[in-house]
Formats: C-alpha cells, sequence, structure tokens
C-alpha cells in the first residue's frame, strides 16, 4: 500500500471521452515523489517531440504531492503541467486552494488528460463517477463567473478549476482559476485546456487517504501547527501576505517600474499592504491547511468599475502596479480582478501590457497599432489592451502570444522591451544589482519565474535570512553593488529546494517567509508514507528532476542550449534610471561566467546541454 | 466543550475539520467532519462555520433515547443507537454524519478543533455550562 497517497491515477481521453484508472506506480513515488516530479516524468514519457503546444497531442497532467491533503501546514498544493505554448519547452504552475486535496479524497493522485473534446465541456470527477458535459452556456464566461455558476449548480463540495476567454481564446499565457482567486497562472497551461474544450474540472471527494500512523501523524501534525503559531513572523508577515515585500522591494531597487526601465517606483506606499488592509481588504483567505493565509480578498472601487477580488498579491502589485505604473491600489486591484475573469495570468499580462505601451512611447507602435493611444498609469488603457488581448482582437491578437513573439512582430528594435527568457514574461524582481536573481531567471526551466530560486535576499543581504526578517532588516544604507561570487552555488541549491514543495504538493512560504523549519516534512513524511526519507534526499529527487526538464527542453525545443538562458539586452546594456540602484546593470561577460560554471556545476556541456553521464547519473536515460 | 465561533476570522482553511476527522474517526476525511466550513464568493467574501451548539433536537429525535445530555453537551450510546438515523436528519445544523459502518457521529466536544484553528475563528464557549 502507497501510504500517503491516494493510490490512483486517472487518465482521460478527451477525443473518446473514455477513461482509465490505473494504480500509482512504486517506483514512480519513490523516484519523483509527486507534483511538479510526477508532472516533469510523465510530461517527458508521453509527449512526443514536434508536435503543437495547441494540438490535441498535448497533454496535460494534474497532479498531487504526498503530502497534500494531510494535517499539516500548507498542504493544499496541486501543480499543473503541459508542452508550453508560450515557450515551446517544458511548463508547469501551481496552485493552492482546495482542489488537489479534494482530488485525492476523490481517490486520485494524478490525472492526465488527452486528446481533445469536439466541443467546449465540464469534466466532473464524483469520487469514482466521470462525466464531460457540453457547456455551450459557459462559453466566453469570465473564469469567476463560470466558477461560481458551477458551485451552484453542482454544490458547495465540489472544487472547480475554470478558465476564462483568454484560454478559449488560446491565449499562451491564459491561467487556471480556482477557488475565485487563486491561480495556476504561468506557462499557458489554461491555453492548452482551452484547446481541449476544457472550460472547467469539477471534483469532489468523500473518501480518505490512507495514512501509515495516523495516530502519530495526527500528533506531529498538531505540532507543526504549533510551531508555526510561534514564529514572530505568523504574526507579523500574515497579516499583509506577500504584499509585505513591496517596500523592501523598492528600498533594494529590485521592483520592476515602467515596463522594468527602473527598478524603483516612488508610490509604492500606495500599493502596498499597508494600502490593501486600509483600502480594499474584507477577509483573509487561505488554502487549505493553512496558518497563515496569504490571501487577501477585498472590495475595490475605481472610476473604471468596481469589484470584489482577491489579491493583489506580490506579483500582481509588482506588473501591473510598478510595470504599469498603477499608481493606487484600487487601481492595481481592479486590474487584477480584470485578469482574473478573463483568466490571464497577472504576471506576464502586466509585462504584456507595459510592454505595448513602451512600444507606443518610443514610436514603434502607432495609435492606430495600438487601436487608440495608451500611456503608463491609465487604468483605462490597462483594461482595453486585456480585454483586446483576451479576446485576441486588433492589437490583442499578436499581444497574446507573449512579448517575445509580439517583439518580432513589431520590429523596429522593440526585443529590447520584450523582458522575457525563453518567451516566459519577467516576474516581479528587477535584477540589475542582483547577480544570484538573475541568474536564477535565467536559468528557470520555464522562463524567466522567481519561484524556482528566489536568490534576491541572498543578493542583498549575503544570508539566507527568512523574508520576514529581510523585511525587519530592511535595505540598511545605500546599496552596494553586488557581487556574483558564490552566486552560482545558491542558485543551484534554490533551484532543488525551492520546487521540491510543489513535488510534496505544499505550500513553501511557511518556511521561506516565516521561517519553519523543514526537519518537520521529512518527520512527518515518515509517519504518514511509512518509509524514511531524509530532506537531503529528497533534494536529490529535486536535482533530478531539474535535470529532467532541462533534458525536456533541448528534446522539444529546436536549437536548444545557451543562448535561451539570457536575459533582455536591456538589462546587460542599459543603465536602471532611478532609484537605489540608479546607473547599474550586469555585462554580459559577468553572465557568461556565471553561465560557465553553473553549466559545468549541473554537468552539462558548454552549451548547456546536460551530458550522458549526468542523465546516467541521475538514472534518466 | 461547547463551541462558539467567530466567524469574521475563519480563513478557510479548513483545518478544523481535518483534525476533527483524525480525532473522532482516526482518519484523513474532511467530508466527514463534524464541522462544516462555508465560503461565500465572489460576494460578499465571508465564510460560515456550521458547527454542533448542542440544541438537543437530535436527543428529541430519537426514539431509544440512546442520545444523552451531560454538563450541556450531547452524546450517543452507541449500545443502546439502532441506526434508525432519525437524529442525523432532525439535525438543524446538518453537522451529524454517519459512519462508514452505518452509525451516526456528532460532535463530541473534543475540543481540537478549537486548539488547532489558526484564527481563533473556532472557540470554547467558556460561559457554557460544563466547558
Ligand atoms: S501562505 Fe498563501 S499560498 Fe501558502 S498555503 Fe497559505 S494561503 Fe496558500
Ligand atoms: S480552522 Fe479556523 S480558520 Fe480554518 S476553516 Fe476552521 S474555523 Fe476557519
Amino acid at each position: 500500500m502507497l501510504y500517503g497517497y491516494a493510490g490512483k491515477i486517472l487518465k482521460i481521453d478527451l477525443s473518446s471521452g473514455k477513461h482509465s484508472i490505473e494504480n500509482t506506480p512504486q517506483k514512480l513515488a519513490e523516484e519523483y515523489l509527486g507534483g511538479r516530479g510526477f508532472v516533469a516524468r510523465l510530461l517527458y514519457d508521453m509527449i512526443e517531440p514536434g508536435i503543437d503546444p495547441l494540438g490535441p497531442k498535448n497533454v496535460v497532467v494534474i497532479a498531487t504531492g504526498p503530502l497534500s491533503g494531510h494535517l499539516l501546514p500548507g498542504s493544499g498544493k496541486t501543480h499543473f503541467g503541459a508542452l508550453s505554448p508560450a515557450t515551446g519547452g517544458y511548463g508547469d504552475s501551481n496552485l493552492g486552494g482546495h482542489f488537489g486535496p479534494n482530488l485525492k479524497y476523490a481517490g486520485y493522485d494524478c490525472l492526465i488528460l488527452t486528446g481533445a473534446a469536439d466541443r467546449l465541456s465540464t469534466l466532473v470527477i464524483d469520487n469514482d463517477k466521470i462525466e464531460i458535459f457540453a457547456e455551450d452556456k459557459l462559453q466566453g464566461r469570465g473564469a469567476i463567473e463560470a466558477e461560481k455558476d458551477l458551485k451552484d449548480r453542482l454544490g458547495e463540495e465540489f472544487q472547480i478549476l475554470t478558465i476564462g476567454p483568454a484560454g478559449e481564446n488560446r491565449v499562451v499565457y491564459a491561467c487556471i482559476s480556482h477557488d475565485f482567486g487563486r491561480q495556476a497562472g504561468r506557462t499557458g497551461v489554461a491555453a492548452v485546456l482551452g484547446s481541449k474544450n476544457i472550460k472547467a474540472i469539477a471534483v469532489r471527494g468523500s473518501g480518505n487517504i490512507p495514512v501509515f500512523n495516523p495516530k502519530a501523524a495526527q500528533k506531529k501534525g498538531e505540532e507543526m501547527y504549533k510551531v508555526c503559531f510561534s514564529k514572530p513572523g505568523f504574526k507579523t508577515w500574515t497579516p499583509y501576505g506577500t504584499a509585505s515585500i513591496t517596500g523592501w522591494a523598492n528600498e533594494v531597487g529590485a521592483f520592476p517600474t515602467r515596463n522594468f526601465q527602473t527598478s524603483y517606483a516612488d508610490f509604492h506606499h500606495k500599493i502596498n499592504g499597508q494600502a490593501i488592509i486600509d483600502r480594499l481588504l474584507v477577509t483573509d483567505k487561505g488554502c487549505f491547511g493553512c496558518p497563515t493565509p496569504c490571501g487577501k480578498y477585498g472590495y475595490t472601487k475605481t472610476a473604471v468599475g468596481s469589484a470584489y477580488v482577491e489579491g493583489p498579491e506580490y506579483e500582481s502589485i509588482a506588473t501591473l502596479g510598478g510595470s504599469c505604473c498603477l499608481e493606487e491600489i484600487e487601481e492595481v486591484a481592479y486590474a487584477n480582478y480584470v485578469c482574473d475573469q478573463l483568466g490571464l495570468d497577472t504576471i506576464s499580462a502586466g509585462v504584456v501590457v507595459s510592454f505595448a505601451i513602451e512600444c507606443f512611447e518610443k514610436g514603434v507602435l502607432s495609435a492606430e497599432d495600438a487601436g487608440r493611444e495608451i500611456s503608463f498609469g491609465s487604468l483605462e488603457d490597462v483594461v482595453y489592451l486585456l480585454e483586446k488581448i483576451a479576446a485576441r482582437e486588433g492589437i490583442g491578437a499578436i499581444l497574446a502570444d507573449g512579448v517575445k513573439t509580439a517583439a518580432a512582430a513589431f520590429e523596429g528594435g522593440s526585443e529590447k522591451y520584450a523582458i522575457h527568457v525563453k518567451g516566459l514574461e519577467w516576474s516581479g524582481y528587477e535584477c540589475r544589482n542582483a547577480p544570484g536573481m538573475m541568474l536564477s531567471y535565467m536559468t528557470a526551466d520555464v522562463g524567466a519565474h522567481h519561484n524556482r530560486s528566489w536568490a534576491l535576499g541572498y543578493d542583498v543581504s549575503q544570508s539566507d535570512a527568512d523574508v520576514s526578517e529581510l523585511i525587519e532588516a530592511g535595505a540598511g544604507g545605500p546599496m552596494e553593488i553586488s557581487s556574483p561570487d558564490g552566486k552560482v552555488d545558491h542558485v543551484i541549491s534554490m533551484q532543488h529546494s525551492r520546487p521540491l514543495y510543489d513535488t510534496l504538493g505544499i505550500c513553501r512560504l511557511q518556511t521561506m517567509e516565516i521561517g519553519f523549519e523543514t526537519i518537520h516534512y521529512e518527520e512527518v513524511f515518515e509517519l504518514i508514507a511509512g518509509r524514511k526519507i531524509t530532506w537531503q534526499e529528497m533534494l536529490f529527487i529535486s536535482e533530478r528532476i531539474w535535470q529532467l526538464t532541462r533534458q525536456f527542453n533541448v528534446k522539444h525545443i529546436e536549437g536548444f542550449g545557451r543562448s535561451w538562458d539570457y536575459p533582455p539586452e536591456r538589462f546587460m546594456e542599459e543603465p536602471v534610471a532611478s532609484g537605489p540602484n540608479k546607473g547599474r546593470f550586469i555585462e554580459r561577460k559577468i553572465l557568461d561566467n556565471m553561465l560557465d560554471e553553473y553549466y559545468e556545476k549541473r554537468g552539462w556541456d558548454e552549451n548547456g546541454v546536460p551530458k550522458p553521464e549526468t542523465l546516467a547519473y541521475f538514472r534518466l536515460v | 466543550m461547547k463551541l462558539k465561533v467567530k466567524e469574521e476570522q475563519c480563513s478557510g482553511c479548513n483545518v478544523c475539520r481535518v483534525v476533527c476527522t483524525l480525532q473522532n474517526f482516526g482518519a484523513v476525511q474532511p467530508s466527514q467532519a463534524l464541522l462544516r466550513i462555508k465560503g461565500r464568493f465572489p460576494e460578499p467574501g465571508t465564510y460560515q462555520i456550521a458547527y454542533c451548539n448542542q440544541c438537543g433536537d437530535c436527543a428529541d429525535a430519537c426514539p431509544e433515547d440512546a442520545i444523552k445530555e451531560k454538563n450541556g453537551e450531547y452524546n450517543i450510546d452507541y449500545d443502546l443507537c439502532t441506526q434508525c438515523l432519525l437524529c442525523v436528519d432532525s439535525c438543524p445544523l446538518e453537522v451529524m454524519v454517519v459512519t462508514e459502518a452505518g452509525y451516526p457521529a456528532k460532535c463530541t466536544g473534543c475540543g481540537k478543533c478549537v486548539k488547532l484553528c489558526p484564527r481563533q475563528a473556532v472557540l470554547a464557549d467558556r460561559d457554557a455550562r460544563g466547558s
């Protein structure tokens, strides 16, 4: 018996409507744990090279981890993956809420979708009853609206994933929505669901998950919550959630502003965590099992419109607030709401919109091209562009494919303003004085995403301080030049530790933000699963997954290698315009040296391709 | 222990429900929890907590007198229970469940939810008798 797991994998061929159920292979669980590990391995094995990411041959994997759904802090996470339409390579994304735990209670560790339905449909997994029904009524409806409609129809106990019009229209950064404000935002898995004609997936799970030693696991789980309650950050960080880092990001000059032209926004105090509490907050809202609910559910009122909305969390503040220069928290929240309904990833959407505005500002796009004049700081213009993108209308038809593709279409030097790596837009940390964080973005398997390694704290403080400690300490004076020395090792180590949470099916924020110790996960794993595995051994598995996702990119992206690992020219040539890092940038040769060292330490050749002996060592061939 | 709640503090984590089923049934199975959390989203963005307030309707409904009050708390005497489940139907808050073996179950006042709720949204009702 695979304790801790639900024990089954549900595979649905949407073309025929047939499903099959198999046991979760013990070997898969031992070598890849779950979550991100399952996603990476199954996608690697199932997807043929050369296919269209938006065609029926792509595969969507939705996987929980061995710790999902259990009594322990942050056990509500679920991982999603597919061949990414944004990058053409490995794509995955994660969300909290309640879906994953309920998928396990329904009996499944993992859900695999192949083929495509012939019309827009909802997939309902009601324990062992699987149904697919046509969903014409929800066509074109907002993601949140659709979730509400399904909750009313199916019942409160159902946990529901939806896509918005952006997913239906295959915008390559469309997101999957859940629980009225949680999203699997990155890499366009929702566009793949849209291409498979899946508008929604609903699950009801009434069963239990087998636990090796329920009494001891309960005792340990209770202890884990009490440890969280005792951390200073439990009280200081929780009320503000991820937005609490906004001020610090500005103090240290890492806040993307005006499409990353600069890294400091003088209006940052108007769009921070305090502003959310003062002007928006209705309730704190957490994921399943969470002691530190980072969701700040609120109500926003602006001249353009008013809405209930969860967030904005830090990333949305950085991209919609900083990068698009929306200077009031109500405006950031409203743009966030528009993204949520349309089903757009706020990170990519914010960066795409700010890219379009800079293109207009620099004369690359005319008012005729854009459909009207557009400018930074205008909520109306931001909403206009978001709606065009989701509908793939006018300028939106080009912007819907992301900044890399759009820059190739616009020409006129616009690739300079296209802030991405591998075709995935950059998330909320500007790095021209943060070589470790820069390398993190350059080498992240999915493209420019911070969740694989967040080395910014180390760049600034040279320490492993958690986020609440960093905020407490502040910038501590003017910013020194951050040296690249020692950063490669730090990035590599973070690329194993952070994604491990996604592999176990848990939230990393209790550790990263308030300093909850990893030893507890090791101990509870043994009581739940009935086998011992140390954190160190789990990190080795995480490293194996890292090698596999790299090899996935080699397999699927023609000519993949070193040239895919550079940041946009802006970061290597153009000095930061203002703020604490004014005048700084990181020369290409410094990044080249870091890449050389990184590849060598990873066991990759000088072009960044894993060597055969490396693949053999991790048992990947 | 008799419970009371402060719904405005709830964040919907369901920790109370998971610990409830581990404590009472030795299983991780929140669908069987003896309290329920309902999120009201997208509007008005609040949570409702359905919990046993020891009203005693179940005891009144039981034809076998198997549910007895002691210090303000009602408990099921399983030796007397004939599994008719009239009590479950009678619960106005719908916080009783039927176990896999076909027996009714209700809140036992164990207080685990109170101890573990990260938000102090479920509390001991100190004013109540016997808490
Ligand atoms: S910290 Fe935030 S993301 Fe993590 S489990 Fe809690 S609510 Fe979810
Ligand atoms: S444990 Fe507390 S905060 Fe969490 S759902 Fe239950 S009552 Fe709400």
